[in-house]
């Protein structure tokens, strides 16, 4: 998914504002960035998805200046950041704990910026009204860091930088610290503030429901490398990698082995259990006898209740219900698969129809071979 | 700060148990003798127990160092003194620090007879003596003969040849030897503090000219010794005990008696005011007088004592030294310190604080 | 209940009290008492301002006086010039065994006593010392140099014994600062000059202040050093004291000097408070 294409051969309009070409970092013997590519259109909320130690805050310290890349090139809106300290680089961050000065007062912490590149001082007053203003914070300009909150906090980290009017914002997980309530509170409010300033957002972040609710695009980075770049919704309904499949929504999962392959479909059978039919996933071929990952999502399960019966070509299993887990909307069933006993998580709709369910109650579940993916299990990283 | 404080405590809790231990620890069979380094060798201090059943406890001190450690606790703590005869009725008058001798309890003849009765007089005070003498010596130079060989008197140790190779104490008896050097006699001026000041006035100009010759104003013996010893010094004011010394390492460095005569102090036995144990101080007393036990203090101190006889038992090296750096003429020319007034100390202190500071 | 409440409150600060006043008030009133009065007969004394009035008409103590303070001042500020970029090495560069390491490295001279530290300084730059000799041997000089003996081995002295106590708290409130917060600084447009005056030195100050209180304090009430190093020029204040107390046997003017550096030394320290917008009470926590 790699396109080698600059901003410059581009025969579009789109400006690319960030494009890193086979960036690689080490430490020591370990891999931390494996030859990243990638480009983000201006204007857009790119964010960065993966576990911790993934490399991901490697790659945005990159970005920033902080570190520099062993091998490959940075460039912000087609100039080469290499050698350019952090200081020099149209990018600002948004740090994990924030990092304002304590030792300032708000008004001056947003004013830092501004100062170091010698604005005059009318103009400073005025450019830190304004940002404050566009924060609603217009009148907490001479408060104390500590007299803030988590929320006015984050506020503050934003304006800091988008006084400076950067080409490129970094945000490192800054929601992390949050509580939950403030964070899906601050998540839209985030996406809300990108699109109206309209400044480029590198978001990173280890929570996909973070990186899915704001993103125009989602890189999911794993061992270094990235998996897959695409929209949240093409992440979730096509993934192209097990790890994405894995780490992008619920998924239940089996590995299996592959007993029969059918142009686009395949036949796999699960060690001491069930064989599972499903959609060759992926960008890697499989044959027969190839180890897979198989996954179903929960909301594709359905449960067979009185005298319906599973379609012939749908998978189905019989379980048992382990646990019933309320979460409104978004409750679901957790089951047991009755002959080998693993756990799966279905789904539940809250229409009223599965009301009924009682713990320990056996039942049938079925899913349609289109809703399983099956990914060769050798790692993406291994393979070339 | 609060470390600081912390810190504070720790130092001073072992100070308040050693002082509610020290006045406990005095026993009948201790005596705690107040003296010079060497004065009491272990040898001599195990003889001493083996006769008596004694132990002697040891502090070591100084002339100044002794009075003040007396005058801080009125005079305990210690069973017997050493200061030099010429410091003892100054803090008497001035400190109330000392008890009159009990002379009946001296063996008087083991001592040499002119010594013992010159020390007699001069710390005597309202009647009462306070000391008999004990060991004797005297300060002069002590020089590197073959880069120093000129120097003869205390004044000429101001050479410009000599730049930065000098050193002497900026203490009282540089005062009273360049005094001397310079034709000067403090000693006569001792009873006319008027005159003794204007005599010091002049001391302190020669001083304060002679400084840039001098390279450190020393302080401690053993740091003299080892500026002599690696040659940064070839020529300096000290004690003949040092230069002797110096002398068995090399054959060049000696004592040097001053054509203006060298200094000559006694150092003397002084029975502190609350000493609680003068029955083993008189007995100390009459044991390291007695020859051969005098000999070895002189063995481990480099200086003669006052014992009648004991120069048969000293070692022959150091007698051959003494007596090359002390011709008859010189021994005859030994300027004995009178005891000091109260009062003149104050001046000297405070011409020797204007030399130093003098750039 | 409140009776044991205050009975267990005044037992916890009994020691305390019993220190403060055993070792702190009571020395010093009765040294102000000395300070207080002349001898005018022997074992005779009457009140007086006589010593204060010496002090003050004395070029001799004046001068002793300021030169200390001026001095000390001076080592001081030296300690903390060297001791902050070392005290920032370690605190912000170093991780790990290497920090702890250097750590160590700086706390190693204070396992020997500060008479041997002090040796060691004689035996390194005095005219047959180490360095002397190092310099003939490279051809850098043609015959030996007394390095000893000078202000300036007093300085070093000085510094070099204050050192740890200047590092410790500047480690302690330069690791305090997260990384983040300097990167910040930098990402914002920040040099190193404006991140080091805007941002590091505001939050270490109360760590340099307190650095500076107890290295100044430390440094004025040294005895050893500016005596051993200092050589023939070498005045300072507590060798006054030491020398009225000990050879000239005048308590009285020691006593008033010990109580004019106690003011001495309080002013000064209160005019670095203001200076610095600092109060005691934050440079101590």
């Amino acid at each position: 998914m790699t396109k080698n294409v600059t901003a410059k051969d581009s025969n579009t309009s789109t400006i690319i504002d960030l494009e890193t070409r086979n960036v690689n970092k080490h430490y020591g013997d370990f891999t931390a960035v494996d030859n990243v590519s990638l480009q983000i259109e201006k204007g857009s909320f790119f964010s960065i998805l993966g576990p911790s130690g993934c490399g991901k805050t490697t790659l945005l310290r990159m970005i920033a200046g902080f570190d520099e890349p062993d091998s490959g090139d940075i460039l912000i809106q087609s100039n080469s950041m290499l050698g350019v300290p952090a200081n020099k680089r149209p990018a600002n961050m948004v740090f994990q704990h924030l990092a304002l000065f304590p030792m300032m007062s708000v008004a001056d912490n947003v004013a830092y910026g501004l100062k170091q590149r010698k604005v005059n001082p009318a103009e400073i007053s005025k450019r830190v009204k304004n940002a404050l203003e566009s924060v609603d914070l217009g009148d907490s300009g001479k408060k104390k860091i500590s007299q803030l909150s988590g929320g006015q906090k984050q506020r503050i980290a934003i304006a800091r930088c988008l006084v400076l009017e950067p080409k490129l914002l970094l945000l490192d997980e800054p929601l992390g610290a949050l509580d939950l309530k403030l964070r899906e509170h601050m998540k839209v409010e985030l996406k809300q503030m990108q699109s109206r300033v309209g400044t480029t957002f590198i978001y990173i972040t280890h929570d996909q429901s973070e990186a899915l609710v704001m993103s125009n695009k989602v890189a999911v980075m794993n061992n270094g490398a990235f998996e897959q770049v695409g929209t949240p919704s093409d992440l979730y309904y096509h993934p192209e990698t097990s790890f994405v499949a894995g780490f992008v929504g619920d998924a239940n999962r089996w590995k299996a082995k592959v007993t029969q392959v059918d142009h686009v479909r395949c036949t796999t059978q699960v060690a001491n259990g069930p064989a599972l039919r499903g959609k060759i996933t992926g960008t890697k071929p499989i044959a027969v006898g190839d180890d897979v990952d198989v996954f179903v999502r929960p909301e594709a399960i359905k449960i067979i209740q009185g005298e319906d019966k599973p379609q012939e070509s749908d998978n189905s299993l019989q379980c048992r219900v382990v646990d019933l887990l309320f979460n409104g909307a978004n409750s679901a069933a957790l089951l047991e698969d009755i002959a080998t006993g693993k756990e799966l998580h279905v789904a539940l709709p809250q229409t009223g129809e599965y009301i009924g369910l009682q713990k320990g109650e056996s039942l049938t579940i079925a899913w349609s071979q289109d809703q399983t993916h099956c990914f060769s299990a050798r790692s993406k990283s291994t393979s070339k | 700060m609060k470390s600081l404080k912390f810190k504070k405590i720790l130092l001073t809790l072992p100070l308040i148990s050693a002082t509610l231990f020290a006045g406990t620890s005095s026993y009948a069979d201790e005596l705690r003798l107040l003296t010079w380094g060497g004065y009491a060798p272990d040898d001599v201090i195990k003889l001493f127990k083996e006769e008596t059943g004694i132990d002697v406890k040891v502090t070591k001190s100084n002339n100044e160092d002794m009075i003040s450690k007396l005058r801080a606790t009125g005079g305990s703590g210690f069973d017997l003194a050493q200061p030099s005869q010429d410091r003892v009725t100054g803090a008497q008058e001035n400190h109330d620090i000392y008890k009159p001798m009990d002379l009946s309890k001296i063996e008087a003849g083991s001592f040499i007879t002119s010594m013992l009765d010159a020390t007699k007089a001069n710390t005597t005070l309202k009647d009462n003596v306070y000391s008999v003498p004990h060991i004797w010596g005297t300060s002069g130079l002590v020089l590197n003969t073959k880069t120093a060989g000129m120097v003869k008197d205390y004044t000429d140790l101001c050479s410009k040849d000599l730049m930065g190779k000098v050193s002497y104490r900026l203490k009282r008896p540089t005062l009273i030897g360049f005094a001397f050097a310079m034709g000067l006699d403090p000693f006569a001026a001792y009873a006319d503090k008027e005159k003794y000041t204007e005599l010091m006035s002049k001391v302190e100009a020669k001083l304060v000219e002679c400084k840039p010759v001098v390279k450190t104003y020393w302080t401690g013996g053993d740091a003299l010794l080892n500026l002599l010893r690696s040659g940064e010094v070839t020529a300096a004011m000290a004690w003949d005990t040092g230069g002797w010394k110096l002398n068995k390492e090399n054959k060049d460095i000696t004592f040097v008696a001053p054509k203006s005569g060298a200094l000559g102090w006694i150092d003397t036995f002084t029975i502190p005011r609350k000493g609680k144990n003068d029955e083993a101080a008189y007995k100390w007393i009459n044991f390291v007088m007695k020859p051969e036990i005098a000999a070895k203090i002189t063995a481990a101190a480099g200086n003669f004592t006052a014992s009648k006889g004991a120069d048969a038992f000293a070692d022959d090296v150091l007698k051959a030294q003494f007596q090359s750096s002390f011709p008859q003429a010189a021994l005859d020319n030994v300027k004995w310190y009178p005891p000091v007034p109260a009062g003149l100390e104050e001046i000297e202190g405070k011409v020797l604080d204007r030399v130093k500071a003098a750039k | 209940m409140k009776q044991h409440t205050s009975i267990f409150f005044w037992l916890l600060l009994a020691p305390f009290a019993l220190w403060l006043i055993l070792l702190v008030i009571i020395p010093h009133i009765d040294m102000l008492g000395i300070a207080l009065r002349e001898q005018t007969a022997p074992r005779e004394y009457a009140f007086s301002f006589k010593n204060f009035i010496e002090f003050f008409t004395e070029p001799l103590y004046w001068r002793t006086f300021m030169r200390t303070a001026v001095m000390s001042i001076l080592a001081t500020a030296l300690t903390l010039l060297i001791a902050f970029p070392v005290s920032y090495y370690i605190a912000k560069m170093l991780r790990g065994r290497s920090k702890s390491f250097l750590f160590l490295l700086c706390l190693i001279p204070f396992w020997v006593s500060e008479l041997v530290r002090t040796y060691g300084w004689m035996i390194l730059l005095r005219e047959t010392g180490v360095i002397s000799n190092a310099l003939q041997w490279a051809g850098l000089v043609s015959g030996p140099v007394e390095l000893l003996y000078n202000d300036a081995a007093i300085m070093v002295g000085l510094v070099y014994t204050s050192m740890l106590f200047m590092v410790v708290p500047l480690v302690t409130v330069l690791e305090s600062l997260d990384d983040d917060i300097i990167e910040a600084s930098y990402d914002l447009g920040g040099n190193m000059w404006t991140t080091m005056r805007q941002i590091v030195i505001p939050h270490a100050m109360p760590g340099i202040v307190s650095g500076c209180i107890i290295v100044f304090m430390m440094t004025l009430g040294n005895y050893l050093t500016p005596n051993l190093l200092g050589g023939k020029d070498s005045l300072w204040f507590t060798e006054q004291i030491y020398t009225q107390f000990i050879t000239r046997f005048n308590w009285e003017l020691g006593s008033a000097f010990g109580i004019l550096l106690l003011l001495l030394s309080s002013l000064i320290v209160w005019l670095g408070l203001k200076l610095s917008r600092q109060t005691l009470t934050s440079t101590m926590t």
